[in-house]
């Protein structure tokens, strides 16, 4: 049995207001080099200046990560050349990073999922560095007649995340970057956004048959979660076939090709390169006091896997809807704060109506939860509405939906259309008979014992009430005819 | 007397008082450089045009304010001046418009100073004759057979031939001392952190330093009160008050401890140097100054030190010369060969030489035994004068161990770098120095004397070498 080990490299863009050594913008600006300066082209003469802002975004993720804050940490040059690298070195933390150690705990949701138990994945460091700008090849770079630079991103803060070699899976790695991708929204440091660039994944992997080490392969231009997934199912699989075939894995970089979901070898070269690294002359060592790391320990939030275990654990909430509203900041606290206001036994169904109803709204319109206004008083109305009985659930699908488009409160647009639900039992009765009546081939069926068919007469009946008949209501007293008619 | 050979202090004062106006201050010295540079050619670039339009806007202004007010200084052609062509006497710059002003420069024009023009440097300051310069030498205005010294050979050669009131140069390794000590004027490193780097090109950060060369010690401290101070664009900078240097200079030297180092006899020194040095720490005892033999242990490391920690910055910063985006830009069917095109045509032997040294040093696998071994060396270096400075107030030395040298006379780098051994300590130590010229030699060449001071002391070495300048005319 091959066993894969992975790891991870990932780059996260920290969204703060200016670049990392200069005052540039940070904002996407659909212009090439507008947001340049001295300092992130690399003119001669100019000194890079940290932005304190990115020293906070880093402690704070490294917080998160539950990793140990460096008192005292430092800058280095990585030396190498390259069009959109504007100094020909990459100011970086390398001997000391900013943060070190700790780990993210994956799962516990999809536990149906092979080997998806609770698991912690540990970080090995956690470190500042700038962005380069951005090379623009006419069409495939081997082909390609000119190249442009774009230093717009130049200098834009990272922190890149190396973890240990503790992923086992492809899904692992999904639940990990998913997981690292919500922790990023929910402190505010990054949007987090994979096929936007603002945070970009290298992986490396290996296979083997027993305790040593196989020969680890990195693999680059993973754009997009599913990426990631991809192309580690296609390299252990391209690796575990080459070793069962007495091949031997060669060390190498290989690129993820989207289109084939394959991955191949880079064309380029691989030259062994050597960065000569050396204290960034320029910037003094990084000391970051206690007191800087207490004040930012005070504002990081409840992160999303603890929040997806409570919402398990106190609300009874599905593993798949816990998670996709846990992970979602916005989503999770619209959640908590209907769920606070109609009472933690009415978790499920909040829920469910959010994860359908809601979902579905806000896909078709593009719009983001905090920008609908079905408030917690027109949510506990509704599901007033379905506790007294006045609607079904299928109506009250309807009226969500009508609520959100146009503004108007459930008891609103109930009392308006009419669509209260049909409670007497009278009416209901009526309703049965005629249904009875328009169906002797069901009828029969079910006194000869296929007793089945009356799920068949319920939704008749249903129909004829256009829906607003109290389902239950309908269930008995069917049953009570029909059996009436057995005597 | 002619303007050009006023001091700074003297002609802001004509000028305050309307004995003369700025526009023919600045005329003055323009006729000067038309007079004179084609022979002595200390600048590069001449700002006439700009120079003339600040004179007459500052000859309008009725209030008169600025501690430089309408004096035309020279800039080191390494340090940014907004508008102006930038080379670092590098032909990969021939023809770079600067689009910023260097902190330094912004700090002159707010105190109405002008820029008058760029000096001649060698390239990217890397020399000590100026014979580096991609485009041409400067003489030394005391006689031009010699060399000004280097690398702000055009700095100190502007003042000297009353060019430029006064001049802005660098100093890594001595590159403003030894200038001044060749050409007979005041050349200060300030403190390493005093005076802003941001806008000058950069060679061994770690090292670089802007100061003011100037005709005497007066001048310096008020240029140098200009320049100083913490800059938000520098990281590097002390956020530390600036004190006023020129309240130091009559402050007298009596009861004043200074140190001569024992280990300067380890090194061949001319001897009208020896003499010269000697008849200065006697003129300094005359008025009053304790003198202590002092040691430094590690000074014979000096040079091997600095020849590590340089260069490897130097390969590193100026990786950023590539040709893409501005600067000579060479050609090739790849980018590999591009760079190398670039490279090859835009520096020069000297610079590569550096590059090559640094690129080695800090390579995987000599990192340690180079770059960091020489990184340790150097603290040993600054930890010999905290220790000397626990007995002394400041230090005594020649700026350098011979008079000038003739052109093409030091062929081998090695004898061309030996031209530092007494600047270059002070800039791994990161403490302030001044060549204050002394007593000339038998050829008629100036001998500079050095007084170096403790970290963020300026005033001090203000204060003694005014004292030693002022011996000298009694």
């Amino acid at each position: 049995m091959y066993k894969p080990t992975i790891g991870l490299e990932i780059h996260i863009q920290l969204m703060t207001e200016t670049k990392i050594f200069c005052g540039c913008s940070t904002e996407f600006a659909r212009v090439p080099n507008t947001n340049i300066c001295p300092v992130c082209i690399g003119l001669p003469g100019a000194l890079p200046v940290l932005n304190e802002k990115v020293v906070e975004y880093g402690v704070k993720l490294g917080i998160a990560l539950k990793a140990s804050i460096n008192r005292f940490s430092s800058f280095y040059r990585k030396n190498y050349f390259y069009p959109d690298l504007p100094k020909g070195y990459q100011i970086t933390q390398y001997a000391i990073p900013i943060a070190k150690g700790g780990y993210l705990e994956i799962g516990p949701a999809h536990q149906n999922r092979a080997g998806s138990q609770k698991k912690k994945i540990r970080i090995e460091k956690a470190h500042i560095e700038e962005d380069s700008g951005k090379s623009i090849h006419m069409g495939d770079i081997t082909e390609s007649e000119f190249s442009l630079i774009d230093f717009n991103r130049s200098g834009i803060p990272l922190l890149e995340i190396v973890t240990l070699p503790d992923i086992e899976t492809p899904d692992e790695a999904y639940d990990f970057l998913i997981l690292l991708r919500s922790i990023v929204r929910y402190i505010g440091v990054s949007m987090g956004d994979m096929e936007k660039g603002a945070m970009r994944c290298d992986v490396n992997i290996s296979v083997s048959k027993d305790e040593t080490m196989g020969t680890k392969v990195e693999i680059k231009n993973l754009n997009s979660f599913r990426s990631v997934k991809r192309a580690l199912e296609y390299e252990i699989e391209r690796q575990i076939g080459a070793l069962k075939k007495g091949e031997r894995i060669v060390q190498e970089t290989r690129h993820f090709d989207e289109k084939e979901d394959t991955t191949k070898p880079m064309r380029t070269k691989e030259e062994l390169n050597d960065y000569r690294y050396f204290p960034e002359p320029d910037l003094p060592p990084l000391v970051i006091s206690d007191e800087f790391i207490e004040n930012i320990k005070n504002t990081i939030p409840e992160l999303p896997n603890t929040k997806e275990e409570r919402y398990i654990k106190e609300f009874e909430i599905s593993s798949d809807y816990a998670r996709t509203i846990a992970y979602h900041p916005k989503l999770a606290e619209y959640f908590e704060n209907i769920v606070k206001y109609v009472g933690i036994k009415m978790a499920k169904d909040v829920a469910n109506f959010i994860m359908v109803d809601l979902s579905a709204y806000l896909n078709e319109t593009k719009k983001e939860i905090d920008k609908i206004d079905f408030t917690k008083e027109k949510f506990k109305e509704l599901l007033d509405l379905i506790d007294n009985k006045t609607i079904s659930r299928n109506i009250a699908k309807e009226v969500i939906n009508e609520s959100l488009r146009t503004g108007k409160t459930p008891s609103e647009i109930v009392s308006k259309k009419g669509c209260t639900q049909i409670t007497d039992e009278d009416g209901i009765k009526k309703l049965v008979i005629e249904v009875l009546n328009e169906n002797e081939t069901q009828v029969k069926q079910y006194l000869s014992g296929e007793t089945k068919v009356i799920g068949f007469l319920v939704g008749q009946t249903m129909k004829k009430s256009k829906g607003k008949a109290n389902p239950e209501l309908v269930n008995r007293i069917l049953y009570n005819e029909l059996e009436n008619l057995r005597k | 007397m002619e303007i050009t050979e006023l001091t700074v202090k003297e002609i802001v004062e004509k000028i305050k008082k309307k004995e003369i106006g700025v526009k023919e201050t600045v005329l003055a010295y323009l006729k000067n450089i038309e007079d004179k540079d084609n022979n002595i050619k200390a600048f590069l670039s001449i700002n006439n045009e700009e120079a003339l339009i600040k004179a007459e806007e500052l000859d309008k202004e009725n209030e008169k304010n600025g501690q430089i007010f309408g004096i035309p200084v020279a800039i080191k052609d390494n340090i940014n001046v907004y508008g102006t062509e930038t080379t670092a006497g590098s032909k990969i710059l021939k023809g770079y418009i600067s689009p910023y002003d260097a902190t330094v420069v912004k700090k002159i024009k707010e105190q109405n100073g002008i820029t008058i023009g760029k000096t001649n440097c060698d390239e990217f300051a890397m020399g000590s004759s100026t014979e580096n310069s991609a485009f041409f030498n400067t003489k030394n205005p005391v006689n031009t057979d010699y060399v000004p010294g280097g690398s702000s050979g055009g700095s100190a050669a502007s003042v000297a031939a009353n060019e430029a009131a006064a001049a802005f140069g660098s100093d890594t390794g001595g590159s403003i001392r030894e200038p001044a000590g060749f050409c007979g004027i005041v050349g200060l490193k300030p403190t390493y952190g005093r005076v802003s780097r941001y806008g000058l090109i950069a060679f061994g950060s770690s090292l670089d330093v802007i100061g003011p060369l100037a005709k005497n010690v007066e001048d310096a401290a008020i240029l140098t009160n200009v320049i100083a101070g913490f800059d938000h664009k520098d990281e590097t900078t002390a956020n530390l008050p600036v004190e006023n240097y020129t309240d130091f200079l009559k402050r007298g030297i009596k009861g004043k401890k200074l140190g001569v180092i024992k280990e300067i006899n380890d090194f061949k020194i001319q001897d009208e140097v020896s003499i010269t040095l000697k008849e200065a720490i006697n003129k300094l005892e005359i008025q009053g100054c304790e003198i202590e033999e002092v040691s430094i242990p590690h000074l014979k490391y000096a040079l091997p030190t600095y020849y590590l920690v340089a260069p490897s910055e130097a390969s590193s910063n100026l990786s950023r010369f590539d040709g893409v985006r501005y600067g000579l830009q060479g050609c090739g069917d790849n980018l590999r060969d591009f760079y190398e095109d670039t490279r090859t045509k835009g520096f020069g032997r000297e610079v590569k030489r550096r590059i090559l040294i640094g690129t080695f040093a800090l390579s995987e696998g000599y990192f340690d035994e180079y770059y960091l071994k020489a990184s340790k060396v150097r603290r040993l270096i600054a930890m010999d004068f905290e220790k000397a400075f626990e007995k002394v107030d400041a230090l005594i030395l020649p700026t350098t161990a011979t008079t000038a040298f003739k052109f093409n006379e030091k062929k081998n780098p090695l004898e061309m770098y030996m031209s530092d051994i007494f600047t270059i300590p002070m800039n791994l130590a990161g403490i302030p120095a001044i060549s204050i010229p002394f007593g000339k030699d038998n050829k008629g060449l100036p001998i500079g004397i050095q007084i170096v001071g403790k970290w963020f002391e300026e005033g001090e070495i203000f204060q003694i070498s005014y004292a030693l300048e002022q011996s000298k005319e009694s």
